[in-house]
């Protein structure tokens, strides 16, 4: 107990602690009023920002990958088309011991050390709640397995996916393209927006060119997820809308004979149909198989592809330049009449050889003895070099260039696909440009007969035969007929689409060149007429053969001899019926020797499969309603009926 | 309050103390029980707000709600037996208690349990015992039943020896360390020696000792201490570190707007992005649910419960009763008021429970503790001779 001595003054002590309480109460009241104050700043004022943060916090918008367009050939036939396939995936907070379920998974799916590697590798940058796929692409009778021994293996499942397949494999993989893994350039280039849940992009071909039509629009799902990730619930959901499907304009069975028909060579088949612009085949060989590029290529696989001395991945079609050689011999020739140098019975002997005025040098005609007596029909019948030597160097390089230019030599056709190569149609002023010399005359005889500097892509020498075909009109050349477009009912057909005409100075000059081109094939000196035996339609033809590299002025041209990378290119040029032009190609064979031997039959091949079977089974359903071609006349699209 | 006007006996100082046989007819069932009705029915209304709080914070847990039950009739329990001991016999065992509790304190830095890198408990027998908890208590009472031993106001000699026995524990429950308790002894200490009534100027003096002092504490302080002090100044600088408790504690208060998401509704709370929601940041969850309207309607009542203590302080019949209840009542309103400030980013984060609404065992007796303890003083104040 406290001292009873002390003495105190009860009534101040009294005093002194009630007015310091009071003090304290005032202390309370306003700190209480600071946490106040506080709580309206967080709650009132700077609410819209909290509750923004606390929405960002909570709703995450979780993009939906639309399904990508099937591409299809004119017929229906798939070409491109998701497929199924199954993987093995691990939610890792539902696996007891991970290193025992790896070991007991092995004795049941087949897995290698570079997939669990790899699985090791997703598994650290994931959440425990994601599933990361240990195993791509299951075959059934492992998924088979797997579902009859599941319940050994809890958190282990067999997810399907839909993954880019192309049925035909290896053919028309040159027009068709792939699709592969989004590289960071190639989502720099598209909208990210759009692209977030996809996974793959075109690469090439058609899957490149109409990446935006087959990608489709994603959907979106807004969903509430808790401070690790985990989605609680799906809050708001507006489906993605699939790409449209695609039907190309080519033919899955031509483009297999095409194929077929250059068989273990190096080149390329264009075929185009005069009236529309739309290519009937497009191949390119050797092929490769775009499968292998989906779920990412193998990179031994992928360096054997690149260092293969026949260069598979290359689109001779496309990209590949070559000189045209004699092909281009029915345009100078046609240049010549137009321009009035030549008629159509005017005549220049050929003694085998020609030399310019006043020099020495000799120019070569292909047949060492001359073909005597040549007229224009006869310059192209038997290919004969002297006509075009002495009709080029009347001409001049200027109007050379300018006539064959407006068939589109030197000039990229269009065509919807990405990367085309323009070819090179060499004048005056390009050699000045680019090379900072002076035209020679003699260039300009060795352009006439399609050497030197020319050249040319297949694709661009279809084309130029079509415009040939139609007497002058130049079309875009177009590889999808018709498009499945969510906003269009009934799709999308191809629009022809006329890039220029040419007006013919008279009528018959055409008429010359084209009957003349008949008897390549179907004459008795044709250059090409061994495919013109049993033919039961008239084809319009044109033989070439480009020099891969020069023989000096003496020597001889001995095919046997010559390293079978140095061997002339074969090329054919040819359309059919002469009459009503439905097929218009090119066929180039690299290092093929002559296009009499090695590109002519090709040709002859893919036509007639052409007349037998395409054109018979498309009669029913495709009226093509041709343009420009005498017949007709009218402008129109291909219809459905 | 002014409704609860009837149940407040007014106090008349000097009168003679009857006996207590004489007394007896004519005290309610209250005062035999030595309860105080508004500061019950004030604690009841927080305990009931925090168990539905915490049901929502802890993801409607009933095993959660049940402990914290258990816990709070345990708390509840040392109210009243508190409440039953006279204040004298308080007054005669303070010195023994202030004693044992600092030998309590030098054996837990010698022998103690080391738990999160901190020595806080030591064990007797089959009990986990935390002798700092018990210091918040014996300290205000030590510090009263020196300064009101003498006159009041103390003198100079007297404040120095008040502020060793303050100091004293605060530094050895620093070392432990544990800042938030010391800081909180350290207050009730000085609240203690402010209601003596020392004179303005030594208050202003002692401020600008202290702030001159904090250079020091700084070099003092742990690592983990620093950092929360550097996280409190700028809470951005490292958002998924330790800034994130208060970035996300903020936004949930601030999300909750005027009215609050509602019960249970709480996504900051729900969805686990609010740390700690059923312990110290259990303010931030009742904000979110509850809005500006919940939370002052949850301030009125802690007030209310602070003005009450503070009216039964000034009501109090010696000076050490009024010393020890303004001091303890002053130190629940800081457990109060650091605990909001710290979650709303007022305050560094020091790891202070909100009393009565977060989860926990041992702060949460120590309050109560307290409140039986002014129970006492406010109920037995006429049975003691001035």
């Amino acid at each position: 107990m406290k001292s009873i001595h002390t003495i105190k003054d009860i009534a101040r002590e009294t005093r002194i602690v009630r007015s310091r309480v009071v003090a304290a109460c005032v202390g309370v009241f306003l700190l209480a009023g600071v946490l106040v104050l506080r709580m309206v700043q967080l709650q009132v004022v700077e609410y819209e920002h909290f509750s923004t943060l606390s929405e960002d916090n909570r709703v995450k918008i979780v993009p939906l990958a639309p399904t990508r367009g099937l591409i299809y050939d004119r017929n229906g036939v798939a070409l491109a088309q998701n497929t199924p396939t199954f993987t093995l995936e691990i939610v890792p907070e539902n696996v007891d011991d991970m290193e025992k379920l790896l070991t007991e998974l092995r004795d049941v799916v087949y897995i290698t050390p570079e997939d669990i590697k790899r699985f090791r590798g997703m598994l650290r940058k994931k959440r425990r709640f994601q599933s990361v796929p240990l195993r791509y692409r299951l075959n059934e009778l492992e998924v088979a397995r797997f579902s009859v021994n599941r319940h050994r293996f809890p958190g282990v499942d067999v997810h399907a996916r839909l993954t880019r397949s192309y049925p035909l494999g290896a053919s028309s993989v040159h027009l068709l393209g792939y699709v592969g893994r989004i590289s960071e350039e190639e989502l720099q280039s598209v909208d990210a927006a759009e692209y977030r849940g996809t996974t793959h992009i075109g690469k090439t071909g058609v899957e490149q060119a109409y990446e935006a039509l087959l990608h489709g629009e994603p959907g979106l799902q807004h969903v509430e997820t808790n401070a690790q990730g985990r989605i609680l619930r799906v809050l708001e959901r507006s489906d993605p809308a699939p790409g449209s499907n695609l039907h190309l304009t080519i033919d899955a069975s031509l483009q297999a004979v095409a194929e077929r028909a250059l068989g273990s060579e190096n080149g390329a088949v264009v075929a185009v149909d005069p009236a529309t612009g739309a290519l009937l085949a497009f191949a390119s060989t050797p092929v490769y198989d775009p499968n292998l590029f989906v779920d990412g290529i193998d990179s031994r696989t992928y360096q054997n592809l690149l260092a293969s001395p026949e260069r598979p991945l290359f689109n001779r079609a496309l990209n590949g330049q070559y000189p045209p050689g004699s092909t281009v011999k029915p345009f100078v020739g046609l240049a010549g009449l137009e321009h009035e140098h030549v008629s159509d019975e005017h005549e220049v002997f050929c003694p085998g050889w020609f030399r310019l005025p006043g020099r020495e040098r000799r120019y070569r005609d292909w047949k060492k003895w001359g073909h005597g007596k040549v007229d224009v029909k006869r310059s192209i019948v038997e290919s004969c070099d002297v006509f075009y030597y002495t009709l080029a160097h009347e001409m001049g390089i200027t109007r050379l260039h300018d006539y064959l230019t407006l068939f589109g030599f030197g000039v990229r056709t269009g065509i919807d696909l990405h990367g085309e190569s323009a070819g090179l149609m060499p004048s005056e002023e390009w050699k000045r440009r680019s090379r900072g010399q002076a035209w020679f005359p003699g260039e300009t005889l060795i352009t006439g007969i399609g050497q030197g500097f020319t050249l040319t892509t297949p694709l661009q020498l279809a084309m130029a035969t079509a415009t040939l075909s139609t007497r002058g009109v130049r079309l875009r050349p177009q590889v999808v007929l018709r498009r499945d477009d969510a906003s269009a009912h009934n799709g999308v057909d191809l629009v022809p689409e006329t890039l220029d005409t040419i007006t013919p100075n008279l009528e018959s000059n055409w008429q010359t060149v084209i009957e003349a081109m008949a008897d390549v094939v179907h004459g008795e000196k044709g250059t090409a007429r061994r495919i013109g035996v049993g033919v039961t339609y008239r084809i319009a033809g044109k033989t070439g053969t480009a020099q891969v590299f020069g023989i000096a002025q003496d020597e001889e041209y001995d095919a046997e001899k010559v390293d079978k990378k140095l061997r002339d290119h074969a090329l054919f040029i040819a359309f059919a019926p002469v009459e009503n032009p439905r097929i218009a190609l090119a066929v180039l064979v690299e290092n093929g020797g002559s296009g009499s031997k090695t590109a002519a039959p090709i040709a002859r091949k893919v036509m007639d499969h052409y007349f037998q079977e395409v054109l018979d089974d498309n009669e029913g359903e495709l009226i093509l309603t041709a343009i420009g071609v005498p017949d007709s006349g009218s402008h129109g699209a291909i219809r459905r009926r | 309050m002014n409704k609860l006007q009837p149940l407040w006996t007014p106090v008349r100082t000097l009168a003679p103390t009857p006996s207590l046989n004489a007394m007896h007819d004519q005290r309610t069932i209250a005062q035999r029980l030595h309860m105080d009705i508004p500061l019950l029915l004030g604690l009841l209304l927080l305990s009931g707000i925090g168990l539905a709080v915490l049901y929502s914070a802890g993801g409607q847990d009933t095993n959660l709600l049940v402990r914290q039950g258990v816990r709070l009739a345990a708390a509840f329990t040392a109210m009243f037996v508190l409440a039953q001991v006279p204040p004298r016999h308080l007054l005669f065992w303070t010195p023994w208690l202030y004693a044992i509790g600092i030998a309590l304190l030098i054996a837990v830095l010698a022998i103690g349990d080391v738990a999160q890198g901190a020595q806080r408990w030591i064990r007797i027998g089959p009990l986990n015992f935390q002798p700092s908890e018990m210091l918040k208590i014996i300290v205000p009472m030590m510090v009263a039943y020196y300064l009101g031993d003498r006159s009041l106001p103390p003198s100079f000699l007297r404040v120095l020896v008040a502020g060793f026995l303050v100091v004293v524990p605060t530094l050895l429950i620093a070392r432990q360390p544990d800042l938030g308790t010391a800081l909180l002894i350290a207050c009730s200490g000085v609240f203690v020696i402010l209601l003596g009534g020392i004179s303005v100027r030594l208050i202003a003096a002692c401020a600008i000792l202290v702030s001159a002092s904090a250079p020091i504490m700084w070099y003092t302080m742990h690592d983990y201490q620093r950092q929360r002090v550097l996280t409190f100044l700028d809470p951005e600088q490292d958002p998924l570190g330790s800034g994130y408790h208060i970035i996300q504690s903020k936004i949930a208060i601030g999300s909750g707007g005027t009215y609050g998401k509602g019960w249970l509704n709480g996504t900051q709370s729900q969805l686990d992005f609010l740390p700690e929601r059923s312990t110290d940041f259990i303010f931030a969850v009742f904000s979110e649910e509850f809005g500006l309207s919940g939370v002052l309607i949850l301030i009125a009542i802690y007030l209310a419960v602070v003005f009450r203590g503070l009216y039964i302080a000034s009501q109090a019949q010696d000076s050490y009763a009024r010393l020890l209840a303004g001091s303890l009542v002053l130190t629940f309103f800081v457990y109060v008021f650091v605990n909001i400030g710290m979650v709303s980013g007022l305050l560094p984060v020091v790891g202070l429970p909100l009393p009565l609404l977060s989860y926990g065992g041992t702060s949460l007796v120590t309050v109560m503790a307290a409140f039986g303890i002014l129970m006492s003083l406010h109920t037995h104040r006429r049975l003691i001779s001035e």
